[in-house]
């Protein structure tokens, strides 16, 4: 008989912070009070702030304790568990807790924690992910279950289209509007991709989703196969995400035990298969061309587009391909309605984002608020302000593909129009702080080295392109470099930026195109007299 | 377990798929550390396929090796967050201390150096993994530390 279980935080920060040992040590403490018969221990998501991780969370209590050092997991065995009194020094502090309230933003009132919105994190940490009773008990599958009982595939599109969803996979493109490419398509036979191929750098977004609640994934994607009529739905994972794979096949298996996936779902004749594929380290295989080849078995080279894979995806065949972030939107908006995800967010893009923030802050890791919030919030409220007073300098927003801005856009709303407005763009969701003494000509070469070592080859102005760029970059930063070098560089950016066949070589001279935009000074001082 | 049997156990578990190419050469790869020529020619008369076009997808993905790494790999993380936290000081010790390039295997093949490309740990960088384990927060003394102790049983 189970009396308790302890959920100790697994994801990849906490790992990197000692949840392993965290775990084995109240394993074996476990066991030398004989409780291992009583308590079973597992690996569950973050819960909270990073500076926080490793967690413990016990149940059915629902005390979390953090952040975690293996003598203190043999303490909290010893003193929760054996003797039943809470260990209060350990307990996570209640400022670091989600309380599920929107964030209210007051300006000027510093040092205050504010809570997160969790609309998509709201399980994750609190339910085991190899639990899919713990997520029905959450309200898993009753979107699904409503929508197949009482809903017809167009009415569950048009709430999707309704609620305004933009894809979280970096361009926010409105979700409905792909989906209603894919629902008029005639052929018999169409798909639904999830891109979880996440691997922007500083972006481990999906991954936290993937790995804390994948069941939801999988309930967006039957959610979107029944709205376009789908019968098949395939997860293109990154091969160096191993954890999430074995969660996600986990959670396929036991959805089709339960028969909220597969044939004839909860008795509604409606069928929906998923399979996953795991990718073998190519980032522009987060391109949905390239993913598609790549799932066909072939070189991840992007297609020439349109045809749009709504119209020529997996196989030839209508395919919606959708982000893990965007997917795991889809079950909250049809349980709690349009109306009600559009009074998140801003007008232009409703809903929370997930943003992971990274570089000279306090406070590093993922956080999920509405859209709109600025980059001034999330770094002087989010993050606990600079680190060691530093002054801010610039951000990197939306990973390498993403731009550098200055402090002059810190109080831009972050959604996907105002940012485009101002010539930045909201990527991924990945966001890097630089401090003051950050020098943004050598944060170029390192970003436009990722993209020429990332080219997939196929067109010249991204392979030969990314190339010349990075050695002009490297003859600035040596201080070899002239002021017509500084033209050419820039020239070969525009080029790249133009002509490049795909997203990713269109994306690899934004960092010097932004840089230039921004902190041209900065360039112009490293030139030879 | 000889390596032909490793690969025709692989190729058994996806069939004859042809779209499962990727996944079977990763699986190879990172079952017997790369695909030998031997491993690839089997792969490719088994799908029916050019060897041509087999390796021409094998050395398209970093997680495919198509040469025999060193007894430990190395994946350094070279990406922006990383390299802001430090990362520049942690490439520059691995080389000095390993005595090799990136991309090289060290002479007496215990250790060969790699990049990778975000691995998702970002809080923790600068980050690597050795093996299949990650190691973050790395320092200069910190990365001297790992190196010893997982060399230690060479």
């Amino acid at each position: 008989m189970i009396r308790a279980t302890i959920l100790v935080s697994g994801d990849p920060q906490s790992l990197g912070r000692g949840a392993d040992e965290v775990k084995l040590a109240i394993e074996a403490e476990l066991s030398f009070y004989g409780l291992e018969n009583e308590v079973e221990v597992g690996f569950g998501g973050g819960v909270t702030r990073i500076d926080m991780l490793p967690t413990v969370s016990i149940y059915p209590e629902g005390v979390i304790y953090g952040p975690v050092k293996p003598a203190d997991g043999t303490f909290i065995v010893e003193e929760h568990l054996y003797k039943g009194r809470v260990v209060e020094h350990l307990l996570l502090p209640p400022d670091a807790l989600v309380s599920g309230q929107l964030a209210s933003l007051p300006a000027g009132k510093e040092g205050k924690q504010y809570a997160e919105k969790r609309v998509l994190l709201r399980r994750v940490g609190v339910v085991d992910p190899y639990s899919i009773e713990d997520y029905v008990a959450h309200d898993g599958y009753f979107a699904l279950g409503q929508a197949l009982t009482t809903m017809t595939p167009a009415q569950v599109l048009n709430v999707v289209r309704e609620s305004g969803l933009q894809g979280r996979g970096g361009a926010g493109f409105p979700t409905g509007l792909k989906w209603s490419f894919v629902a008029s398509r005639a052929e018999e036979t169409k798909y639904v991709v999830c891109n979880a191929d996440e691997s922007e750098p500083g972006t481990f977004k999906d991954r936290m989703i993937l790995e804390g609640d994948p069941h939801a994934v999988l309930e967006g994607m039957a959610l979107a196969g029944y709205a376009v009529g789908a019968h098949e739905g395939w997860i293109y994972i990154r091969g160096e995400y191993v954890l999430s794979k074995e969660r996600l096949e986990q959670a396929i298996h036991q959805a089709e035990e339960l028969g909220v996936l597969g044939d004839d779902i909860m008795g509604s004749g409606f069928s929906f298969h998923i399979h996953v594929h795991a990718g073998a380290g190519a980032y522009v295989c987060g391109e949905e061309t390239a993913l598609l080849e790549s799932m066909e078995g072939k070189r991840g080279t992007p297609r020439i587009r349109p045809p749009y894979p709504t119209v020529n995806g997996y196989r030839g065949l209508p395919t919606v391909v959708n982000n893990v972030e965007t997917l795991a939107n889809v079950p909250p908006i049809l349980l709690n309605g349009a109306a009600w995800y559009r009074t998140l967010g801003t007008k232009s893009s409703p809903g929370t984002k997930l943003y992971t923030v990274m570089g000279d802050v306090n406070i590093t890791g993922l956080i999920e608020v509405p859209m709109g919030i600025t980059l001034r919030e999330v770094v002087d409220i989010y993050a606990g302000g600079m680190k060691d007073g530093r002054a801010f300098k610039c951000a990197q927003t939306g990973g390498a593909s993403g731009s550098i801005i200055p402090a002059a856009l810190l109080d831009t709303p972050m959604d996907f129009s105002s940012m485009a407005e101002k010539g930045a763009a909201l990527g991924s969701g990945a966001l890097l702080i630089c401090g003051e003494d950050t020098d943004v000509v050598d944060l170029a070469y390192t970003l436009v080295r990722f993209f020429k070592s990332e080219s997939c080859g196929k067109c010249v102005p991204c392979r030969v392109g990314t190339a010349q760029m990075l050695e002009a970059l490297d003859r600035l930063r040596q201080g070899y470099a002239r002021s017509a070098d500084l033209a050419r560089l820039e020239q070969i950016a525009q080029y790249a930026r133009e002509a490049s066949f795909c997203g990713l070589g269109q994306a690899a001279p934004v960092p010097i195109l932004t840089g230039l935009r921004f902190f041209r000074e900065e360039f112009e001082a490293r030139l030879r007299a | 377990m000889p390596e032909s049997t490793n690969v025709e156990h692989i190729m058994e578990k996806y069939g004859g798929d042809r779209e499962a190419l990727v996944e079977i050469l990763r699986d190879v790869s990172h079952a017997a550390g790369y695909v030998s020529p031997e491993a690839l020619a089997t792969i490719a008369q088994r799908l029916g396929l050019p060897q041509s076009q087999v390796y021409s997808v094998a050395s398209f993905y970093s997680l495919i090796s198509l040469e025999p790494p060193g007894k430990h790999v190395i994946r350094f993380c070279q990406d922006a967050p990383c390299h802001v936290a430090g990362g520049r000081e942690i490439w520059e010790t691995l080389e000095r201390e390993l005595g090799i390039p990136f991309g090289a295997t060290t002479p007496d093949g215990a250790w060969t150096l790699l990049t990778t490309s975000c691995i998702g740990a970002c809080s923790v960088g600068p980050v690597m993994m050795v093996d299949d384990e990650i190691y973050g927060n790395l320092t200069p003394a910190r990365v001297r530390e790992i190196l010893a102790q997982v060399g230690g049983g060479v």
